[in-house]
Parts: structure tokens; sequence; C-alpha cells
């Protein structure tokens, strides 16, 4: 446990540092992102790595709670504060209320599912214009304030979004290592010696289904109201994919692993700035690589990878 | 509502849902031969108009020569996939082969953006675009076309898998894998012909459809999509439950978009593929199983 | 302590298991023997609630728990065992135990990742008696290795111990002797008597005959979905119609 603790501590102070390393303003932007991503990964990485349930539609519960936050404050003029926590309690029973069904299916017929319905919510954004504006997206989203602290720069929205992301990764931690996080794992490895144990694996999935969503639309209202603006376009299939590709290459059950795979992915655009068209098939190939060599992710994959090499050099100077 | 309207939004209805049935048939061959699902078979849709317009415009084929150009490519592309992608995989799980089938289709999504760009093309008409009147609905040849090469098709299928050799291993193959292999099935192979199959009949569908919708590098994902959920509606037989499922969902979404909403058309197919994987998983015409540990 | 009552399976058109009855006595060891195909695993399966049944009833300490769901069984007291060992491969030895523990605990999911301290001490306390489960069954020195790694015999104990975690009142075997060679399934008849010490009901299903006769104190013998006969170890090997459907006829 300590060793966990430290781990965190680590990461937390490189986190908080790290803004005065990269002086530029438009990296600490791409650094928010970093931030969301991360919260959106760990979350998925819930459901993925330690339940082992598919879910190909997460974007669409990032893209109800960024909505919901902006239409409340925009529309109906709440209060950010109120209308995140709200988005966020919607969006738990809504997903605890169609996980029952859902988590029935298994593998493939689940993925298809999941698939289905972030369709079907990328559609009603689309078409609800007179709410949230349709394809042209909704403006005029309002900045997050603590008292007269507006947070509307990047080095702000930075230390705000970080903040999130690292009680989320706390969260997650401290869930892994735990009974519940141990009962997730046993669900995954053997559904059915889980049950025989007295795990009621059908309400643990829909719970840990509902926690991951209730996290990622909490980061699409944070998204909203550092962005000020969303448009469906953010929340379709292809960032559904993106996560999942996050997820994945980083390492299925690993949190830290999420925080690379989601730093990786977010910062591979920027670096291909010039290649802007070839992100698309980078992505598919960095993927197909990843499973076929790396299933673990990077987080089990580089470390092995050394050891393999150390054993090759071990084996060459005995020869 | 008009009859003559209704009977508009049916036909319309029923040749997209052919497409659908074409499509879902490629994902239940390969699925009971393998246990795979293939994301990437939308794609294969994709290629096929693609590569058509390609040998049309680049080559320039008459149609009658591309057409069998552009599906060999798309078979070529299938047995590419199966070797380089799905053999190789070290652990199958369900959830690798999901992510593999996904990266395959954003792969070959990428390429032909790439090769082709963004734009949407059109691919001419077989035999011209003069306006059919039926009952006082209007049809257009390419729907007859479209109809008739499905129906060929799925007569060609059912003699495949009833009356030859190869087709029913295939069949010995999906009904229990080790017994096959155990009679000198080489189930290898049948996966790789699996594969082949389900990426020529693809590729025909989006050939045949082409016309009508026009193809782009994209088109792929909606269509391998509702091809899926009528397969889902077939209980993923590789035979007429998947037909009759493609034909209920183009109709379905037809008459729902003309008469309900045309924004929602697309979410029509996949409120369907919720509600036949919630109440009946097994498709419309499948048996239960029982859970078996 | 665990009564089975016109118990019958109809798969499709074959029938499993047709019309069969037993009582189990508290604190004893019974087996469930039968030739291959008699139903035994079936049987078993019905009992554990992981199928169900076409009709008959099962009574555990007069209350009916016909078709519960495994997970309800195991808060009333009832474990199993799997032939094929189902173990949590990427977890530890020792969180496998831990895992068998999850009905004598109940630190939620927000006090988990919250880290209360009432969450803290239990996982304390998970830990602590995970281990003595393990020295009871001789495997402590493993508590650290990877249990898809194990040894099938070793991965055996590692089951029996996690079920034993949940402190059942019966636990139910299959074929605990399968796969071990004799010096193990020595040790396994002495991990039985060491449970049935301790108060727990055993029945096992098993094929290894020698292990039967010399651990169990009646066997119930089924062949071709019925029970054929019920009794002692010697009434059972004295009886010539368990000896025919064992060798068969003529």
């Amino acid at each position: 446990m300590k060793r966990e603790l430290l781990k965190f501590l680590l990461f937390a102070v490189l986190v908080l540092v790290a803004p005065l390393a990269f002086k530029g303003g438009y990296l600490l932007n791409v650094l928010v992102f970093v931030g969301i991503n991360t919260m959106l990964a760990v979350a998925l990485n819930l459901l993925l790595g330690y339940a082992g349930q598919i879910s190909l539609g997460h974007a669409g519960f990032f893209g109800i709670g960024a909505y919901l936050s902006g239409i409340l404050t925009v529309t109906y003029g709440w209060n950010p504060w109120l209308a995140m926590p709200f988005a966020a309690l919607a969006v738990g029973i809504l997903a605890g209320l169609i996980g029952f069904p859902i988590l029935k299916l298994k593998g493939h017929y689940l993925a298809m599912a999941t698939l289905g319905l972030g369709i079907i919510i990328y559609i009603v954004f689309n078409e609800t214009v007179d709410l949230t504006g349709g394809p042209s997206g909704l403006s005029g989203i309002p900045n997050l304030t603590v008292g007269s602290l507006v947070f509307n720069s990047d080095i702000k929205n930075y230390y705000l979004i970080w903040t999130f992301t690292l009680a989320v990764v706390l969260f997650a931690v401290n869930l892994a290592g735990s009974r519940v996080g141990r009962a997730l794992r046993a669900v995954h490895d053997s559904e059915v010696a889980a049950r025989v144990m007295g795990v009621n694996a059908r309400l643990l999935k829909v719970q840990v289904f509902a926690l991951s969503a209730v996290i990622s639309s909490l980061a699409g209202s944070l998204y909203a109201h550092t962005m000020t603006f969303v448009s469906p376009v953010s929340f379709g299939f292809n960032f559904s994919v993106e996560l999942l590709t996050m997820v994945v290459i980083g390492g299925l059950g690993s949190v830290y692993g999420s925080f690379l795979g989601a730093a990786l992915l977010t910062l591979l655009p920027e670096l291909l700035r010039g290649a802007q068209d070839y992100d698309i098939v980078i992505y598919g190939g960095l993927l197909m690589v990843m499973v076929m060599f790396m299933p673990g992710g990077l987080v089990r994959g580089i470390p092995d990878l050394f050891r393999r090499m150390a054993r090759l050099r071990e084996d060459a100077g005995n020869a | 509502m008009q009859l003559e309207q209704i009977l508009q939004y049916t036909f319309s209805g029923l040749s997209t849902g052919a497409i659908y049935a074409l499509i879902g048939i490629g994902f239940s061959i390969i699925f009971n031969a393998t246990g795979i699902i293939n994301f990437a078979q939308g794609e294969f849709v994709m290629l096929g108009g693609m590569l058509t317009l390609f040998f049309l415009e680049a080559l320039k084929l008459p149609l009658w020569a591309a057409i069998p150009c552009a599906v060999a490519a798309s078979a070529l592309a299938g047995l590419l996939f199966e070797r380089l992608a799905i053999r190789p995989l070290r652990q199958p799980t369900p959830l690798n082969l999901v992510i593999i089938t996904i990266a395959g289709s954003i792969l070959i999504r990428g390429l032909a953006m790439l090769l082709w760009g963004k734009d949407t093309h059109a691919i001419p008409p077989f035999t011209g675009d003069e306006p059919i009147s039926i009952a006082g609905a209007t049809i257009l040849p390419q729907h007859i076309w479209i109809l008739a090469i499905t129906l060929l098709i799925i007569a060609v299928n059912k003699f495949f898998f009833y009356h030859t050799i190869s087709g029913k291993a295939m069949r010995a193959c999906s009904y229990n894998r080790r017994a096959a292999g155990l009679v000198g099935i080489d189930v290898r192979r049948m996966v790789l012909f699996s594969f082949v199959i389900s990426s020529v009949l693809g590729s025909l569908a989006g050939i045949i459809v082409a016309p009508l919708t026009m193809t782009a590098y994209d088109v792929g994902v909606m269509l391998g999509l509702k091809g899926f959920c009528a397969a889902i509606i077939g209980g993923m037989s590789s035979g007429m439950a998947t037909v009759v499922g493609g034909l209920i969902l183009g109709v379905l979404e037809s008459l729902g978009a003309g008469l309900i909403s045309s924004g929602y058309k697309d979410a029509i197919a996949f409120i369907i593929l919720l509600l036949i994987l919630f109440i009946r998983p097994q498709g419309l015409f499948g048996k239960a199983e029982s859970e078996r540990v | 302590m665990l009564e089975v009552s016109g118990i019958t399976r109809v798969f499709g058109g074959v029938t499993a298991l047709e019309d069969v009855s037993f009582t189990i006595g508290q604190g004893s060891i019974t087996g469930v023997i039968g030739p291959n195909g008699a139903g035994k695993t079936t049987l078993f399966n019905i009992i554990t609630g992981i199928y169900s049944r076409t009709s008959g009833r099962v009574i555990l300490e007069d209350r009916d728990i016909s078709g519960l769901p495994p997970e309800r069984l195991a808060r009333l007291g009832m474990v199993r065992t799997f032939q094929n060992i189902e173990l949590f491969d990427t977890m530890s030895v020792l969180e496998n135990v831990m895992v068998g523990l999850h009905t004598k605990s109940s630190s939620g999911l927000l006090a988990c990742s919250l880290k209360m301290p009432w969450s803290i001490a239990e996982e304390r306390r998970i830990r602590t008696t995970a281990m003595k489960w393990l020295d009871f069954t001789g495997i402590s020195e493993l508590a650290d290795e990877t249990a898809g790694n194990l040894p099938f015999g070793k991965g055996r104990l590692l089951e029996i111990a996690r079920a034993l975690a949940m402190e059942p009142r019966i636990i139910l075997m299959d074929e605990p002797a399968a796969g071990l060679n004799s010096q193990e399934t020595l040790g396994l008849a002495h991990l039985i008597g060491k449970i049935r010490q301790m108060g727990v009901t055993v029945v096992l299903v098993e094929h290894d005959m020698e292990l039967v006769m010399d651990v169990c104190d009646r066997i119930v013998v089924l062949n071709l979905g019925r029970k054929l006969a019920e009794g002692t170890p010697r009434e059972i090997q004295e009886n010539p119609e368990v000896i025919a459907a064992y060798l068969g006829e003529g």
C-alpha cells in the first residue's frame, strides 16, 4: 500500500511541476487535453481492463456530460458548479438503467451494443437542434469560477483539470487494490468462480459501468467549461475508438498505463502536425501492432522488452 | 398517408434492405466459421465501390470489366486481412479480436482516404436511370439490379453451402470446429475462405448500391453496422433469416425516415439492434441457447 | 443438511437426470459416483445454481434453494470447486483466497475508493485471514505467485483454500482428485478429513474409487441419469447392479 501512495505522490508532483518546463502556451493547452483524456481513459479502463467489459460507446457519456453542463448553464443560467454534479448524477442513473440489460451481453455482442448506444447518443446530439445547436454546436459556455478567480487561461485550466484528474487517478488506484477491485478482476478472470465466491457479478458490472460513465460525464462537463464550445463531432464513434486505443496501448488494468496511452495519443497529432491526414492510418497501425506484439500494453511491454534485451546481452556474454 | 408514398418507401426500403442482407450474410459467414465479428466488414463494401471507380477512371476499363476486377481486388484484400491481422494473433480473446478488426477497418479506411481523397464519387448505374413506374411508385433500374443480383447471390450461396464439398466443410466448421478438424477438414483454410467469401459479398454489395448512394472512403462504417444489425435480426444465419432481417431493417428504416423523421434514420437501425440484443439475442428466428459453464 | 428431491433435467431431447433424490447428513462426507455420462456434473451444477432444473427441489438446511444463483448460495453457506479448477489466473495466490473472503467483508465501492478507515482495517483483516487458510492447505509459501502459473496440484489446493475461506457449511467438490498423482491424492484425503473436523459437510463427485471408498461415509451411485444405489462404501462395493453398471452387462 505504501508503494502505491509513493507512486501517486511522485506522479502528482510531476503533474504539478510540469507547466514550469513548458513555458510556451500552446503545449500547455495540449496538456490540458491530456488531463481530460486521462480521466476518460482511466474511466474506460475500470470497465475494460479491470471488469473485462468492452465498451465502444464511451464518447457518448463524455458528450452527455458536456452537453448537459453546457445547456444547463447557457440556456437555463445554472451555476456550472451545480450543473456538473447534476449532469454526472443524470448520466450515472442513465448508465445504471441501461447497464442492466446491456451487460447481460458478452464479448462481441456487448461491443456492438455499446457501439450502437454511442451512435444513437451522437445522432441525438445532432438532431435536437433546439437544445444542442445541432451540428454547429453550442457556444458561449461559461468558464468555471471560484470566487473572483475565473478559469479562462491555459495555465489556470491546467491546474483545474489536473486537480480533478489526480483525484480520479487516486480514486482508481485505491479501488484497484481493494476488495471491490479484486472482485472486479475476479469477475474478469472467471465470472462463474467469482459468483460461487458470493460476488454479485451482474450488479458489480453495472456499478462499474455507471461509475465509469459518471467519471466520463465529469470529464465532459470540465471539457465544456474550459473549451466554452462543444459540437457533436467530438463525441462520435471515432473518439470512442480513440479512447479504446489509449487504454489498450497504455495497458489494460493499469491506471498509470491509461495516462501513458492518453498522453501518447493526445500528443501524437501535435507531433504529426505536417502529416495531418495520416493520423487515422497511424492509429490503426499502432493498434494492430500493439495487440499483436504487446498485448499487455506499453506499461507491461516496455519493461518486458528491456528484460528480454538484458537476457540477450547476458546470453551473448556467456557464449 | 398516401398508399403510393408508403409503397415508394417500401420499395426503396427493400432495395437498401437487400444490401444490408448481403453485408449481414458476410458477417454471418465469418462468425459461423470462426466466432469472430469482423468489424472491418463494412470496409470491404466500401472497397467494392471505390475500387470499381478506380478501375473505371484510372484504368479506363469498361464497367463489365471493372466490376470483376474490383471484386477480385477486394477478395485479395480479404485474404491479406485474414493472413496479416487475424491469423498471427497470439491471444484471440474477444477483446483482442474486436480491437484488431476495428484497427483493420481504420487502416483500410485511412488508406482509402490517402489514395482516393475524401470526396464522394458517383458510379454510373448499370443500365441507365430511366425511372419505372409500378402501382404509382417509381423505382430505378438499379433497384431491379440490386434485387436481382441479391437473389442470384443468395441462390449461389445456398448451392455453395449445401451442395459443394467446400461449402459443407465450412458448415461443419461452424457447427463444431474440433470435430471438423478431426475428420480432416483444414479448419485454417476454411477460416481463410470465410474471409474471402465475405469480402466478395461485401464488395458486391458496395458495387450494386454505389450508383444509387455514391461512394466515398467512409461509407463502410454505417453500412457495415447496419449489415451487422441485419445479421443479428437473422440470428447470424448465412441464409434466408438474415435476408429477411435485412429486408425488415431496410423497410423499417425507410418508412421511419419517410413517415417520422429523416434525421433519425440512422438511429432506427441501432435502436432495433439494441432491442433485439436485449430482448431476443438469438435473433427473430433463432433458438435460445441454454447457459453452459 | 442437504436434500435433493426428484431432480429432473431435460436438455432438448436428452433426459440428463430423471427423478434423482437423496439426502446428505450434516457433517458427513458423501461421494457421488457413476460411469461417465451418468449425470453427476449436471446434478452438481443444478445443486450449486449454475444450471436450472426441469423439475424437483433442492433443500439446504430446511430452506428451499432450488434455482437460486451461486452468489445467493454463497451467502447461505454453500460453496463448490470445479473439475478444471477455476482460478483467478491473473491474480496472486493470496489474492485468490482474499476473494474467498468476499462474503465475510463488506466495504463497498465508495468506501474502498475513498480509503475509509474501516475499509483499511477490514483489508488488513482479510489479508491475515487469507494467509491462515493458505497455511491450512499447506501452500502459504506460494502466496505471491501468480495463480495461473501454479502446477495443477497446487492449483487444486488453492481452489480449496479459497472455498474454505468462505467458512461454508457445505462444500461440494467436483472431481477433486482429477489430475492428482497418488501422493497428492493422499494429501487430499487428509485435507478432506481436516475439513470434516471443522464441522463442514462434504460432497464429492469422484472417479477415483480408492479415495471415495477411503474417505466417504456414504455413497450415491448414478447411472444414465437415475439414482442406481445408495449406501455405505461396503454396501456399494458389493452391490451387483453397481458392478454391472461400471463393467457393462454380459
